[in-house]
């Protein structure tokens, strides 16, 4: 990295040098900041509701955003400012905007910057960086922004003069959002904040090495089209690309035109309704038994926007064994690199299947439609034991579904409950299941929430989190109270590390290792010290009360509905706890390096 | 199989640095790897060998292609192409007879760059199988002191240039010994 620096002092010599001014030539009203231009960047590339922290590397960014018009936020946390940045733009569309100090506040992002990055979500992160004098020299809060988030950023730039803010903001909000979405990084050293510049925007955005233009292989979708026609059993496998892509209304319409039973994988959730009779739910290692059992019989597999994560197909030797595979993607390293596709097809899936509709001939399935309908009521999707005296977590689902009539945004943090809101909740619309799929980031779920909330002021957002997940980012429950965002949290309290804990049971002999969140049955190397018995800690009641949120605790179940009802009708951020069964477990399973054929539906 | 693959890329700062920390963080297996400028002062062009199976290598190929900052990924192993690359060996003549180095080198077409009262270091350039001959010729003497540039590679009858052969004297000299003798 270091060497590489010296390799060349500024990016193009078109893209700042041309646009210098001689000395003297403009007069300086005409100038402006580097800070100005970062400000002036967000708002000209759409940005209006920013999230950030403050620091001594970013002080005079900060000095000239009360003049602007942006909407600002201040999380409490840089992760949850990613978080928060990260919902808005799930929830929106739109691409996502932070801004953070150098050093402690450029590494805070991390996490959240590699959850947007697995999960394909446009963020524009500012960061300040010590002045370029003071680079590597192991200055006072400095760390090698670049370097750190080169790993889990789409793209990053450290900007060296004044001169190339204008065209590196407008850079970063292009690469952002097109090809496959994701989260771009500016790191801008204190001095280029203070330095001066005529440069104004660029009218265009052409980057030679990056064309996201890509207009699919007409023969490819057209064998495709061929495939879909000749299939006698095909599986629509609907991913994440087909929401961010806003193609829910192509997918569904191929679906019944083809008579497509479709699947979704967890982040294209609400691409296709739930409720609708070809849907086979969810799909992978806690997806539904007809789902997964059709696309082992399958004959055309169809992948939309979905990359075939090792959680989707299980064992890959064994994965759709019969199947003609058929990927559409975007992402070009997507294609091929889990599963041989047959027919590859890259582009944006919009256009992809707005194609693929003029040349698809309508069909009937009915052999197949039935043999998935058996499947289905074989083991029906999805299903728990009720409980009459202890909460069951699925229940509280269940009655979030029922008191939102299935219209809510939800978001999730990551574990059982995750899994949960996925089995027992139906997602009708895209952007309404907004969760960290491919990192699987607890803490993701608050701060996600608050951005969601911000997106989407008139919609009903509810926060599903686990007792351990919420613990990682609480603090952001302020920000809910100070800008009066009536975000819902429900708490599933099973007092336990859920998902790690079921790992346990099944596949270390109940061996309950550091997932016990209450004060018994602790490990013995933990050496927790119990002076009085205290039950659970924290108090979750006092916790958001502290915060200034309204709170309640539930432990009956009849006690469930009035208490959610009472949530949702007030205007106020609030926390429901409810206190679950301890030892649930999300079935149905596929073990670990198993195949999809051997499901696990019920624990002996 | 080793692959040549070509990347040209913009000449700015941290570009090295991307494809490095791509290709060490998919723990792909890169054997060497050369940066150059090129014609054109924004550009650079990289060359490296990468090893794996046809998977391996498309994969390679795809994600370095999707990198920002990358103009063009060639995998040139599929195409017509030259690589060649140059090597400086150090080999100690104390026990072996300097004469038996020497008539190698003159063999390979090498030339003895510096010369030592015990050591000779001898400069040769050429495509992959015969660097890796000459190494393995070489062998049986004890070489002190090895330094590659890695390979470096075009492709050819591309960029509107004829595919006819340059003429002679632009050729680098051609291995006298045939390879894998």
């Amino acid at each position: 990295m270091k060497t590489t620096h010296k390799r060349g002092r500024r990016r193009t010599p078109a893209a700042a040098g041309g646009r210098a001014p001689a000395p003297g030539a403009t007069p300086e009203a005409a100038l402006r900041s580097g800070a100005q231009c970062v400000v002036d960047g967000l708002v000209e590339n759409g940005v209006e509701v920013l999230f950030g922290y403050p620091g001594g590397a970013v002080l005079d960014i900060f000095n000239v955003i009360g003049d602007s018009p942006l909407h600002f936020i201040l999380p409490r946390h840089e992760q949850g400012a990613v978080h928060a940045a990260d919902g808005y733009a799930r929830a929106s569309g739109k691409v996502g905007a932070c801004l953070v100090t150098s050093g402690p506040g450029a590494t805070n992002t991390i996490t959240g910057l590699a959850t947007a990055f697995m999960d394909g979500v446009p963020l524009v992160c500012v960061t300040g960086q010590v002045p370029l004098t003071m680079i590597g020299n192991d200055a006072f809060q400095e760390a090698d922004t670049t370097g750190i988030t080169r790993p889990v950023t789409k793209h990053n730039f450290l900007v060296r003069s004044a001169d190339e803010l204008p065209l590196v903001m407008a850079e970063a909000f292009y690469i952002a959002a097109t090809g496959k979405p994701g989260p771009v990084v500016v790191d801008v050293p204190k001095d280029v904040q203070r330095q001066k510049t005529a440069a104004r925007r660029p009218d265009q955005v052409r980057i030679r090495s990056y064309n996201p233009d890509i207009q699919a292989d007409p023969v490819q979708v057209a064998r495709l089209a061929e495939a879909v026609n000749r299939s006698q059993r095909p599986v629509l496998y609907v991913g994440g690309g087909a929401v961010s892509g806003n193609a829910a209304e192509e997918v569904a319409a191929l679906a019944r035109k083809a008579d497509m039973p479709v699947t979704t994988t967890l982040m294209g959730l609400g691409a296709f309704p739930e409720t609708d009779p070809l849907s086979m739910r969810m799909l992978g290692m806690h997806g539904s038994f007809a789902a997964n059992s059709a696309v082992q019989q399958c004959d055309l597999l169809v992948s939309v926007g979905a990359r075939f994560d090792d959680r989707v197909t299980g064992r890959m030797d064994a994965f759709a064994p019969r199947a003609t595979i058929a990927h559409i993607d975007i992402d070009q390293s997507a294609i091929g690199k889990s599963v041989r596709a047959h027919i590859p097809v890259l582009g944006y899936v919009k256009p992809v299947l707005q194609a693929l509709l003029t040349q698809v001939e309508p069909r009937r399935h009915d052999a197949w439609r039935r043999q998935v309908s058996a499947w289905e009521a074989q083991h029906p999707s999805f299903s728990y034991t009720p409980d009459r005296k202890q909460i069951m977590p699925q229940y509280v689902v269940e009655q979030i579904y029922a008191a939102t009539r299935g219209q809510a945004v939800i978001v999730t943090d990551v574990g059982q409950h995750q899994m949960w809101s996925a089995h027992f909740y139906r997602y009708t619309r895209p952007r309404t299941f907004i969760s960290s799929g491919g990192l699987g980031t607890m803490g993701f779920g608050l701060p996600a929430a608050i951005g969601a909330q911000i997106a989407r002021p008139r919609e009903r957002v509810v926060a599903i989190c686990g007792d351990g997940s919420i613990q990682m980012n609480f603090q952001e429950l302020v920000v809910a109270v100070e800008h009066d965002l009536p975000v819902k949290v429900v708490i599933l309290n099973n007092g336990h590390l859920g998902m790690v804990r079921q790992w346990q049971e099944i596949f270390y002999r109940r061996n309950y290792a550091a997932v016990v969140l209450g004060m018994e049955k602790r490990l013995p190397n933990e050496r927790v010290v119990q002076p009085k018995p205290q039950g659970y800690l924290p108090d979750f009641l006092k916790l958001a009360e502290a915060h200034g949120a309204c709170a309640s605790r539930v432990s009956r179940p009849a006690d469930v509905a009035p208490a959610l009802r009472e949530a949702f009708d007030s205007p106020r951020p609030w926390v429901v706890e409810c206190i679950v069964a301890p030892e649930a477990n999300v079935l149905p399973m596929v073990p670990p390096g198993a195949s999809l054929s051997e499901m696990i539906c019920k624990l002996a | 199989m080793k692959h040549i693959i070509t990347a040209l890329v913009e000449n700015r700062p941290g570009v090295l640095a991307r494809i490095v920390g791509l290709i060490s963080g998919r723990s792909y297996n890169i054997e060497t790897l050369n940066v150059g400028p090129t014609q054109n002062p924004g550009t650079s062009k990289m060359t490296m060998v990468v090893g794996g199976d046809d998977h391996v290598i498309e994969q390679v190929t795809r994600q370095v292609g999707k990198l920002v900052d990358v103009i063009e990924v060639v995998d040139v192993t599929r195409r017509r192409h030259l690589n060649r690359e140059l090597i400086l060996v150090e080999v100690d003549t104390k026990r072996h007879s300097r004469a038996e180095v020497l008539e190698l080198a003159t063999l390979f077409d090498a030339r003895v760059v510096a010369v030592g009262e015990r050591s000779l270091t001898v400069q040769m350039v050429g495509d992959h199988g015969s660097v890796e001959d000459f190494l393995r010729l070489l062998q049986p003497y004890a070489i002190t002191d090895i330094s590659r540039t890695g390979l470096i590679a075009v492709a050819r009858g591309e960029h509107g240039a004829p595919a006819a052969p340059p003429p002679a004297a632009a050729r680098p000299p051609a291995p006298k010994k045939a390879r894998k003798a």
